[in-house]
């Protein structure tokens, strides 16, 4: 199949989203050290072409399923840095009103379900999902993103095979950034790439460099429009690397510095930015410019989510059930 | 009006549902060709095709997980456990994903999760499980179980049509033992309302399931002794109906909570609790507890009989109680 061709302006897109995601993330970083935030977040520095090539490759109608580390996810779908913002300050005005977090957000409207952070736990879902889209003749799709060490719950082998089974329009993304909160993929998995795994259920698995957002992208296109013809799932591996621990509390000493570095080295963003400017898609004074709106629009969403009212105590009780 | 068994009740009940409306589907393990292990879901294939009687994998969490995903884009799955049992193999799916979907982010989740419980078939540990209480402990989840033919459809029926997820228990002992008159047009019986099976004086006892019918056997048999059972069927735990149980400990004073289901943390405790907290001036005696001991389920027959409560332990309690 011939690559999709990127206009310009898609490409200035998707390096302006991945600078959204990293400047948010590097945002909320300090919001955290400086105590503003409750909970605890668990970020993606280093993942953003993956979140950015895939949902640059999406219809309004699709949708897609994410994880416990789910900012950029959410950012590259098209969720507001405000609605974001709002829910990591626990405000009423948040994606999830307060009652979700972190690793909640998403807005079914923009194509995102609320993340679910039982590691695996989306699969099915997104499985289901697919379901629906068929049955009910919508031409959509699912991509559904989970990590490297989502691929050893039981679940991923149910979801996956029921997907496979029924030809349904669902692409599984393997974010694999080696390793499971400090677990390393090697001490948990004899195959060398998630993508073999495809193979079992009788199922395209491809494995790409996932630290360069237009590799990501069409993969993506490739994937998405297999599903989308009804010929079913496709396992898509997209190799990348988080640059901060685990969680706020994680300062990752269980990787060794080289290996850091190596992969800081391949920073996606520094790497695109480089491109660009290579093939004068973008301007260095254009480079200013786009940091200092994004700097903008998260000034002003900190700002508003600051101002907005916190849930009344008694909202405890709402939403159990639906009516 | 037509007689039914309870198998049919609920077969008739999800096939009245289909009919009325394109977005119920059922899914599960041996639905289709097979009709079902129990066969709830015979004929649907023929009538409804391929598109809405889904066989899957042995895969629960998958099952439960894509009803959920369905159930999301504005679907209404029927998802059949072939065992309730078997459950187990869905429960993050159900108490992680489904039943906080709403509370997290207000999105409605349809969906009834619907399969055979109970013991006093031989079945062993594995196929004799009344497990209700995992999920009456899940906020967000609704839990069901009928005692009657005619509940059966009306539950069926109510819980297809809820908003919110719905596990709903059929008491495998009753599918081809008990029938009932069922009218044969729609009817509803509501969510989380108790009926009371049988009017008595002297002593209260709340059960569900199967054991409603060992209830009515003893109070028949006490009244020969003169002593008064009233029999309150409480049909949904979660919620439950507290203002049924508690007129009806009001009215009598003296209370039995009889289940099938295990002691410890068992729906008598929690019924007791709230007899405790709120008709404890209208007690005249203990709040008495015939359940199930805390043990796996036996196979063999004599095991079996000793775990199970019957109308004798029944007896026993009611006419010591009677004497307090």
């Amino acid at each position: 199949m011939a690559e999709a061709k990127l206009t310009p302006e898609q490409k200035l897109a998707m390096y302006h989203r991945m600078l959204l995601c990293r400047m948010f993330e590097e945002r909320v970083y300090f919001l955290f050290l400086e105590g503003r935030l409750p909970g605890t977040i668990h970020q993606s520095q280093g993942q953003e072409a993956s979140a950015v090539g895939i949902c640059s490759a999406l219809d309004a109608g699709d949708m897609i399923t994410s994880t416990h580390r789910p900012h950029s996810h959410a950012i590259a779908r098209g969720v507001s840095a405000r609605s974001l913002m709002a829910e990591l300050f626990a405000k009423e005005t948040g994606c999830c009103r307060g009652k979700g977090g972190s690793m909640h957000v998403g807005d079914a409207g923009a194509g995102m379900l609320p993340a679910i952070a039982i590691v695996g736990g989306g699969l099915p879902l997104a499985a289901g999902y697919a379901l629906a889209f068929r049955y009910l003749k919508q031409p959509n799709i699912v991509a559904c993103f989970f990590g490297e060490g989502a691929a050893n719950i039981g679940v991923f082998h149910e979801a996956v095979n029921m997907a496979a089974i029924w030809n349904l329009p669902v692409v599984f993304v393997c974010e694999n950034n080696k390793y499971a909160a400090s677990t390393a993929v090697e001490k948990v998995m004899r195959v060398k790439h998630v993508s073999e795994r495809a193979a079992a259920y009788g199922i395209p698995g491809e494995t790409v460099d996932g630290n360069d957002v237009e590799v990501v992208y069409q993969a993506m296109v490739k994937a998405g429009s297999r599903a989308r013809a009804g010929d079913g799932p496709t396992l898509l591996e997209l190799e990348t690397y988080r640059f901060a621990g685990h969680s706020r509390s994680d300062p990752g000493h269980y990787r060794k510095p080289e290996e850091v570095a190596a992969w800081k080295e391949r920073d996606p963003i520094a790497r695109y930015e480089a491109r660009l400017l290579a093939e004068k898609v973008l301007e260095p004074s254009e480079m200013t410019k786009i940091r200092a709106s994004i700097e903008l629009e998260l000034e002003t969403a900190i700002a508003q989510a600051e101002q907005d009212p916190s849930p009344k105590p008694e909202d405890c009780l709402t939403d159990v059930f639906a009516s | 009006m037509p007689v039914l068994t309870y198998v049919e009740a609920i077969r008739q009940g999800i096939w009245e549902e289909m009919e009325r409306d394109p977005s119920v589907f059922v899914i599960g393990e041996d639905v289709a060709e097979y009709g079902g292990a129990f066969k709830v879901t015979d004929g649907m294939l023929e009538r409804f095709g391929r598109d809405r009687v889904i066989d899957t994998p042995i895969s629960e969490s998958a099952i439960v997980g894509a009803a959920t995903g369905a159930a999301l884009m504005g679907m209404r799955p029927v998802v059949e456990m072939q065992f309730m049992d078997f459950i187990a193999c869905g429960f993050d799916q159900i108490v992680n994903m489904a039943a906080k979907i709403h509370y997290r982010w207000g999105a409605k989740v349809p969906m009834v999760i619907r399969g055979p419980s109970g013991a006093g078939v031989h079945g062993g540990p594995y196929h004799s499980q009344s497990n209700e209480m995992w999920f009456v402990h899940t906020p967000g989840l609704k839990v069901v179980i009928p005692s009657t033919a005619y509940d059966a459809k009306g539950l069926i029926k109510a819980s297809i049509r809820d908003e919110n997820p719905v596990i709903f228990y059929e008491h495998k002992f009753l599918y081809r033992r008990i029938k009932d008159e069922v009218p044969d047009e729609d009817y509803l019986v509501p969510l989380g309302r108790a009926a009371v099976r049988r009017e008595g004086a002297d002593i209260a006892v709340i059960t569900y399931g199967a054991m409603v019918w060992t209830a009515l056997e003893a109070a028949a048999e006490l009244e020969k002794e003169g002593v008064s059972l009233e029999v309150v069927d409480l049909r949904s735990l979660l919620p439950y109906d507290e203002a049924a149980v508690l007129a009806s400990v009001r009215k009598c004073g003296k209370v039995i909570l009889l289940h099938e289901d295990t002691r410890t943390g068992g729906m008598a405790g929690e019924l007791a609790a709230l007899i405790g907290e709120r008709a404890f001036d209208d007690l005249d005696g203990p709040i008495i507890r015939v359940t199930a001991p805390d043990t796996p389920v036996p196979f063999a027959p004599p095991l079996e009989e000793y775990f199970l409560p019957n109308a004798q332990k029944l007896m026993a309690a009611a006419r010591k109680l009677a004497a307090y």
